[in-house]
């Protein structure tokens, strides 16, 4: 196969390639159109092209093949879809680009969005948000759901999307730019708790996979693998990927906002607010 | 105003027994349990372009209005193979005879490299006469595995050329529209199961 094949998509989905280009596009537009002093600089504009095409990569390519014929390989997707690829989004802040392109939806359409912006925020809300991120995990992962899931087409494209979907909120939700000392973001205690809360789920589901005895997702043995490799081996390999990795982007994600609480801290000091804040 | 109401009342309760009856009766064609798992509406109906072991060209449709068994293998298999064909063949044999000749089991090798038209005759042959056996081009056979979400893969070759091919273990039943209805697990399924959800999907369908 030659690397050209490899970057094909094994299941076509014209929806899925649609919603890529929508994305980058709207977001090139975004940053032409824009004043230059809003504009992303360099680094946050690799950030995010980098996000959004490791998500489309493990959605449209080979790799898509592997994932549907190995668990190892789908929980490396998932891994990249609600974690990898949403973390670097939201690390991005695209904010500025989104506030801009807000801008010109034409005032009269505006009030129609409105019940978007309620779901969002009952979305939002940091115990649901938490609880759908690592809800989400043990839903796709429980077995007899799983099974379904990979032998539906429909509904294997709304796990994968799922996934991508509620990894964007919460890793928003927890690297969201606006500080909440000046802005109505969540507070950086709460985003830090909300980490660990989501973190402690994922380690439980990750180590009964990794020691369960008997196979618990055979239906990688019932489809028939990629290549010849030994169910449990699989398996092993499967629940260390949704073990490790997710732990260690909370920790990742709880330094980055100790980092900002610090900074802040400093700069806000002598802010009127600060007083009312810390209470 | 008695009266009305009598009749009114009547007229509920009759409505909510016809109601409960429809009901019923649309339940009682679900009341049975499947053995095998249920994958009604979960897959796509039938639908393949092989080779069969004369080396001529078929399709799903020449054998449309019979319960189907789509299984994949490989004539070197060491285990599931042998043991798969086996199982189906001895509950096909068992069934009442009025269904028997409805029930085809499929045998799509998934090695076309070592499998040729006249080794998946043999290799089938062995088992029952009434097994059709089937291979084709990768490509179509990477289609058809790829429409009913199983793979297949070859291990490398040792140095007698000997390599192992992992495939689906399971059967794929189609009733006689085409429609995918169940997926067997011949290791997990008793024959007696297997021959009362077969039975079950040549009355309904019938």
């Amino acid at each position: 196969m030659s690397v050209a094949e490899y970057l094909l998509p094994y299941d076509y989905s014209p929806l899925t390639i649609f919603v890529y280009i929508l994305v980058l596009g709207l977001y090139s537009f975004g940053l032409f159109r824009m004043p230059a002093t809003e504009r992303p600089g360099g680094g946050r504009i690799v950030l995010f092209t980098l996000g959004v095409l490791l998500c489309y990569g493990v959605m449209q390519t080979q790799f898509d093949y592997y994932s549907q014929y190995m668990f190892f390989v789908h929980r490396g997707q998932h891994l990249i879809l609600h974690h990898l690829g949403p973390i670097l989004i939201a690390l991005s802040n695209p904010l500025p680009v989104m506030q801009f392109l807000y801008r010109q939806i034409p005032k009269v359409v505006r009030p129609f969005l409105a019940p978007v912006g309620w779901l969002y925020r009952i979305l939002q809300q940091p115990v649901v948000a938490s609880f759908l991120f690592f809800g989400l995990i043990y839903f796709w992962l429980w077995p007899s759901i799983h099974f379904d899931a990979m032998l539906s087409r429909d509904l294997y494209w709304v796990m994968n999307w799922s996934m991508l979907i509620d990894g964007l909120l919460f890793w928003w939700l927890i690297f969201d730019p606006r500080s909440p000392f000046t802005a109505d973001a969540l507070g950086y205690g709460k985003r830090m708790i909300c980490l660990a809360a989501v973190a402690v789920p994922q380690m439980i589901l990750g180590a009964i996979i990794v020691f369960s005895r008997g196979m618990v997702y055979d239906v990688y043995e019932v489809c028939g693998r990629a290549w010849p490799m030994p169910p449990d081996t699989d398996q092993l390999i499967g629940g260390v990927l949704t073990w490790i990795p997710p732990a260690m982007m909370s920790i990742f994600g709880i330094l980055i906002i100790l980092r900002r609480t610090l900074r802040e801290d400093t700069e806000h000091a002598s802010h009127p607010m600060q007083k009312e804040v810390t209470q | 105003m008695k009266l009305r109401t009598t009749r009114s009342f009547r007229y509920h309760v009759t409505g909510i027994l016809a109601l409960s009856a429809l009901t019923l009766a649309g339940c009682s064609g679900d009341q049975y349990d499947w053995n095998a798992k249920d994958i009604s509406g979960l897959m796509p109906e039938l639908d393949y372009q092989l080779t069969d072991t004369n080396g001529e060209s078929v399709s799903a449709e020449e054998t449309s209005g019979n319960i189907r068994m789509l299984s994949f293998g490989f004539t070197s298999c060491p285990d599931i193979c042998p043991t798969t064909l086996q199982k189906l063949s001895r509950a096909v044999d068992e069934l009442p005879e009025a269904i028997r000749k409805d029930v085809k089991i499929m045998f799509v090798s998934v090695d076309p490299n070592r499998d040729t038209p006249e080794r998946v005759k043999s290799y089938v042959e062995f088992f029952s006469n009434s097994i059709i056996g089937l291979t084709g081009s990768e490509e179509n056979l990477r289609a058809l595995s790829k429409r009913y979400r199983t793979t297949f893969g070859y291990a490398e070759p040792d140095e007698k050329g000997n390599y192992d091919v992992s495939h689906s273990s399971a059967v794929y039943v189609f009733d006689r529209e085409g429609k995918a209805r169940l997926l067997v697990r011949p290791e997990q399924q008793s024959l007696d199961e297997l021959k009362s959800d077969l039975s079950e999907l040549a009355r309904r369908a019938g």
